[in-house]
Formats: structure tokens, sequence, C-alpha cells
């Protein structure tokens, strides 16, 4: 350690690693997790979107899941939130599809029209 | 990226409830149910909730479960990992600290978190960790852009003073050192934390060691400096533990060690290890003990600031204190006064036990009543018993009653009323209690902790033993009550260290409040023999 750009070069990266242990992330993206949503395929659909924020090294993205929302038929379901925006919810992601929301919806700010799928 | 972190409290209390246990269960179904990759077991100090067995928190939802079993592991995999459900059964909600993590219980409300801020939510045997949450950056601070009269100038402006007990400011201790010309001078951090209820010193160490590592590291700088020691009593298996891989990563990162930040200062650190007498956390009796011989307290002056650790200037800090120290650098002494009162800057760690329905370690602002501590924070009184007093500050804390329960909890107040913060251990006792058992009880512990090495301690406290036996034993009489106000009047003035001049001041507490419980025995005594 030389100097303080040495110290924080490593709080960067161990910040990354830790961001999932903080509240202030600007998007939370939740996965149904139900039995109809696994059995859809929800695992790997998270394992796609984990995957793709780790590709992109989004850090300010949290993963997490629910149960049933009650839509067996739009599995699997994500949604996605964000501080003063509408909660965009969307149906029959696969992993491509994904993949696809994560570049589109996170990194790009526009919702993917295509898989909307509106709760209420 | 791990989408979800589980913190798993691993401190000497859950450690003896199963955490272990529990986190390679955790480890074990996680691969089973192939999440290891995206679920990360991090193993965390304290979280502050103490006597509900093992504690976990899960990220990013920031769900606590308390008394969490081996068994019942694969329930919160597959429930709260895989389908999203908390476990409600396990579910605690009244989270310390939670303003950090979750915001929502009303324990957190009066807590404040600048000792603790660390503790359970980084890993403390992971420096990155640390880093990540502003650690070392007080020290690149300082030795980039301050002189070590800046250092100690800036801990004088915020008026810390020594979390100890004694609450000595901190910079006046350091004046006196800096100021010497000794080319070899020394750091000491006590951690023989030894008052019985005490735990938060081995709960900072155990949940944030690398603050202790800076926070001895400016002190080095600020005093001139090249060399600490810490000074962890033998039973802290896991402060040591934890201690000694700390500093291993310090200097394989370069914060300990010759030439730190590229400047000419050069600091490094050893642990050595107590036996666990209680006198060795007097400061001169540790230094005796360092230098390897009988922990007896040394004649006073000259002070260790002059003349200490082999004749050396030294500066003897306790734990918290120290992990006040990096906080104060990197934020100002405007901002550390501008928690506390007035007088008592900054926050205080208290550990509370005893009648307690919450039980555990918090750290407040300084000022905030006893009644807040016991029926907000603490919860109040198991039973629906009442409140009969509480001991704040350890064994030799001075005594509260319900009187002082709307007093502001600072050094100022409390000196007032003859008592003080003491260590931070917080012993609450309800009305079922015997008042002259729980004397007998401190006196008991005093006479087998005195060293020895002064009359008045060494045979005060054993006349003192035998006069309240007289009493429990009925054959005592109210001569023997004034006798025993008498005799630790005395050893408060003549003993030779701090122990036997405090021994005395919760027995004298006890007589100004209880006086008649004591008399009551003398008096049944005195009819029993007409």
């Amino acid at each position: 350690m030389k100097t303080l750009a040495d110290l924080r070069a490593i709080k960067e990266k161990a910040k990354a690693e830790m961001a999932t242990r903080e509240k202030n992330a600007r998007f939370r993206i939740t996965v149904a997790m139900g039995t109809c949503g696994i059995a859809a395929g929800a695992r790997d659909t998270m394992s796609a979107i984990i995957d793709e924020l780790n590709k992109r090294n989004i850090q300010d993205a949290i993963v997490t899941q629910t149960g049933c929302l009650g839509y067996c038929d739009q599995e699997p379901l994500i949604q996605i939130a964000q501080a003063d925006k509408q909660t965009i919810s969307y149906g029959k992601v696969s992993p491509e599809v994904a993949r696809k929301i994560i570049a589109e919806h996170i990194v790009n700010g526009k919702v993917v029209a295509d898989y909307v799928f509106n709760l209420s | 990226m791990h989408r979800t972190h589980i913190l798993i409290a691993m401190d000497a209390h859950t450690i003896a409830q199963g955490a272990r246990s529990v986190k390679e269960a955790l480890q074990r179904e996680l691969a089973l149910a192939a999440l290891a990759d995206e679920v990360r077991v991090v193993e965390t100090g304290s979280l502050g909730i103490y006597n509900k067995g093992v504690v976990l928190v899960i990220f990013p939802d920031a769900v606590y479960y308390t008394g969490v079993q081996v068994q019942d592991v694969s329930e919160i995999i597959s429930e709260h990992l895989i389908k999203g459900r908390v476990v409600e059964r396990l579910q605690y909600t009244d989270v310390p600290g939670a303003e950090k993590v979750a915001g929502q219980a009303p324990r957190a409300g009066k807590q404040v978190r600048v000792v603790l801020k660390n503790a359970g939510i980084i890993d403390p045997d992971n420096i990155e960790e640390y880093i990540a949450h502003d650690g070392y950056e007080a020290l690149g601070k300082a030795l980039t852009a301050m002189k070590p009269q800046d250092v100690i100038a800036e801990v004088k402006q915020s008026g810390l003073q020594g979390r100890g007990g004694a609450f000595f400011p901190t910079a006046l201790k350091w004046e006196f050192a800096a100021r010497e010309t000794s080319k070899e001078k020394y750091i000491i951090c006590n951690a023989d934390e030894g008052e019985p209820g005490t735990f938060k010193d081995r709960l900072i160490l155990e949940g944030d060691p690398h603050a202790i590592i800076e926070g001895m590291t400016l002190t080095g700088y600020a005093v001139g400096a090249d060399k600490g020691f810490i000074y962890i009593r033998g039973e802290y298996r896991m402060s040591i533990n934890r201690m000694q891989k700390a500093i291993e990563q310090a200097r394989a990162h370069g914060l300990l060690g010759k030439n730190l930040f590229g400047s000419n200062f050069s600091f490094d650190l050893e642990i050595r290890e107590g036996a666990g007498a209680y006198i060795c956390g007097e400061e001169t009796a540790l230094i005796e003990s360092i230098e390897g011989k009988r922990g007896e307290p040394r004649d006073k002056p000259p002070f260790p600031p002059t003349e200490g650790l082999w004749g050396k200037p030294t500066i003897v800090n306790n734990v918290e204190t120290l992990a006040n120290i990096p906080q104060i650098i990197l934020k100002g002494a405007a901002w550390y006064k501008s928690l506390g009162t007035e007088k008592s800057p900054g926050t205080k760690v208290f550990t509370m036990v005893g009648n307690i329905n919450n039980p555990g370690l918090i750290e407040v602002p300084m000022g905030i009543t006893l009644r807040e501590i016991v029926y907000e924070i603490g919860q109040g009184i198991p039973g629906g018993k009442g409140f009969q007093l509480a001991q704040m500050g350890g064994t030799t804390g001075g005594i509260l009653t319900a009187e002082h329960l709307d007093l502001p909890m600072s050094v100022e107040c409390l000196r007032e009323i003859g008592a003080g913060l003491g260590s931070g251990a917080l012993l609450v006792v309800d009305d079922t209690q015997n008042v002259v058992d729980l004397v007998m009880n401190f006196v008991e512990f005093f006479n087998h902790e005195s060293c020895g090495k002064c009359t008045l301690c060494r045979e005060g406290t054993g006349r003192l033993l035998e006069l309240l036996e007289k009493l429990t034993d009925g054959k005592g009489t109210v001569q023997d009550v004034a006798l025993i106000e008498e005799l630790a009047k005395i050893m408060m003035k003549g003993a030779f260290c701090g122990l036997g001049q405090a021994a005395p001041v919760p027995i004298l507490g006890c007589l100004k409040y209880f006086r008649a419980e004591f008399e009551k025995l003398a008096k049944t005594a005195g009819s029993a023999a007409a």
C-alpha cells in the first residue's frame, strides 16, 4: 500500500462484491420462485440474470426472489423495481429474454414492451 | 456477484450455541441445492442480539433469523432462498442497529453506531470488507495530509474521553507522550476486559479487528511510536485469533510495517495474552505483565505517557477508545461532537445484562436516559417485575435507583451523583432480588481479585466479606453496618490502585439507597439474641 489510490482500488472492488448487503441499490430484480415458477424454469432465468449482471459489471442492482404471484401461466415472472418509478413486471421470461431485459431495461432504461405483463 | 449474502454471527455466544455447525450445514445444503455460486455465507461479528441462539441475517432482504438450529437449515434454504418465503417461526423483527440495514425496529431508533458500525455487517476475517467500509481511509488521510500534531488536535477538538471507564481526555494523554523526546515509544491497546458483565471490547475485537489496528496505528503516528501491543485476556480466544489474522492481513497489504502510504512512518503490532487476572486491566499492572513480571500496579507518578513500558513513554488506550479514532479522523471533530452531550461527546457501547427482556450489546449516544435504555431498547423487566436498581459500569460501578431513571447517562451527570459510566456494563436488577446478597457477591469478587499488594484492599475486602456474612448469618448488629460503611470509605481513600479504590463504590451505593435492608438483618439478629 503506497498511496490512497491503491487503497481506493481495493475499496471499489470490495464494495461491488458487498453491494448485495446494501439497501441503496438502484434496481431491485425479483424473480418469482413459487413451485410454478421453478417448474417453468425460473432457476435458469435467475442464473442468467446474475450472470448478465456480472458480465456487464452492474453493481447497483440486487436480485431477490419471491413466491407465486398468482399468474402461473405467465411464469417465469420477474419484476423490476426502481425508486420513483413504476414497478415493471415481465412474463414468460426465458434466460434469453432475461438477458435482453438486463441490456434494455437496466442498462438503457427502456422497458421491453413485448414481455411486459400487466398484473392489475 | 452473489445474489444473496447470509451473514452468520460468529462470536463466543453464538459459537457456544452451535453457530459453527449451522454454518457448515448451510454450506453443505447450499451445495446440494446448487446455490453455492449464488449465495455467499459470510461469518461476521456479533449482530448485537444476545441470548437468542444462533443468529443470521439474509441480504438483500435483511431478514434476521434467531435460534437457528442445524435442522432448520434446509427449511431456510428451500423456503427463503428458493421460494422467497420468509420462515416466520424463526424470524426476528426486533433488530438492533436496524437503521443501517432494515429500518423498522423500535430498538434501532435510539441507537447510533460509530464503534459498532461494522460489527455484524462485515466479515472480520476479510480486510477487503473493512476497506470497503472506509477502512484505512483515515490512516491514508492522516499519513498523506496531516501532521502528527494535526491528528492530536482533531482528537482534542472531538472531546473524546477514554472508554475504559476513567473518561480521561484521550488527546491530553497523547500530548504527554508526544512531548517526550524518547526514540522508543509504545502504544498499548488494553483489551484485558475483566469486569463481570462487560463484553463490549470482546465483541468489538471479534466484529471489527481492523478498526483497532487502524486506531492504534493512528495513535502511533500522533505520538511518534512505531510499536504497539494488544493485551488481550487469554480467555478471549476468538478475539485473539481474529486479531492475529487481521494483523497478518494488514501486513500483507502494507498497512502495517515500514513506510506506510509512502511516508516515513512505520508501525507494527504484536498480541500479548493476559492470564485472566482482573488487576491486569489496571494500566500499570498490565505494563508489568507485558514486561513479564507479576501483574501488580506501579506507583504513579510517573504515569505511563512519560514512563511506561520498559520505562519508555507509553499510551494505554481501551479498545472502544481506539475504535473511535479512525472515525474521528475521517469524519472530523465537528461530526463527533454532534453526537452525545456537550461535555460527553460521542456514543457509548453498553452490554445490558441482568433482569432485562432484551439483553445484548448496544451503542447509544451519550445523554440517553436510563429509562430509554431499560424500557425502550431493553424492553423492560421480565415477569412484570419492578425496577429496583441498576449497576452502571461493571462490578465497581455505581448504583442507580428508580429516582435516576430519567437522568441522562453522561459522564458529568453520573459524576454528580457519585456514579460513573465505567466500562459500559449495565446490570439491571428487579425488585425481587436481595440487595445484601448482591453486595456480598460483589465483595466476594473483589476479595478474590485483590492482588494483595496493599493492606487496605487485601484485608479490607476480606473484612467486608466477614462483616456481610455475619449480617446474613443473623449475627450482625447495627454497628456492623456502620463499620462496613466506614471501612468502605477508608478503602476508597487509601487503597493503592483503582481496584481497591473502586471496590467500595457499589457497597456505598447500596448502603446509601438500601440501608434499611442491611439494618433489617441486624435488627432481626438483635431481637433473636434478646
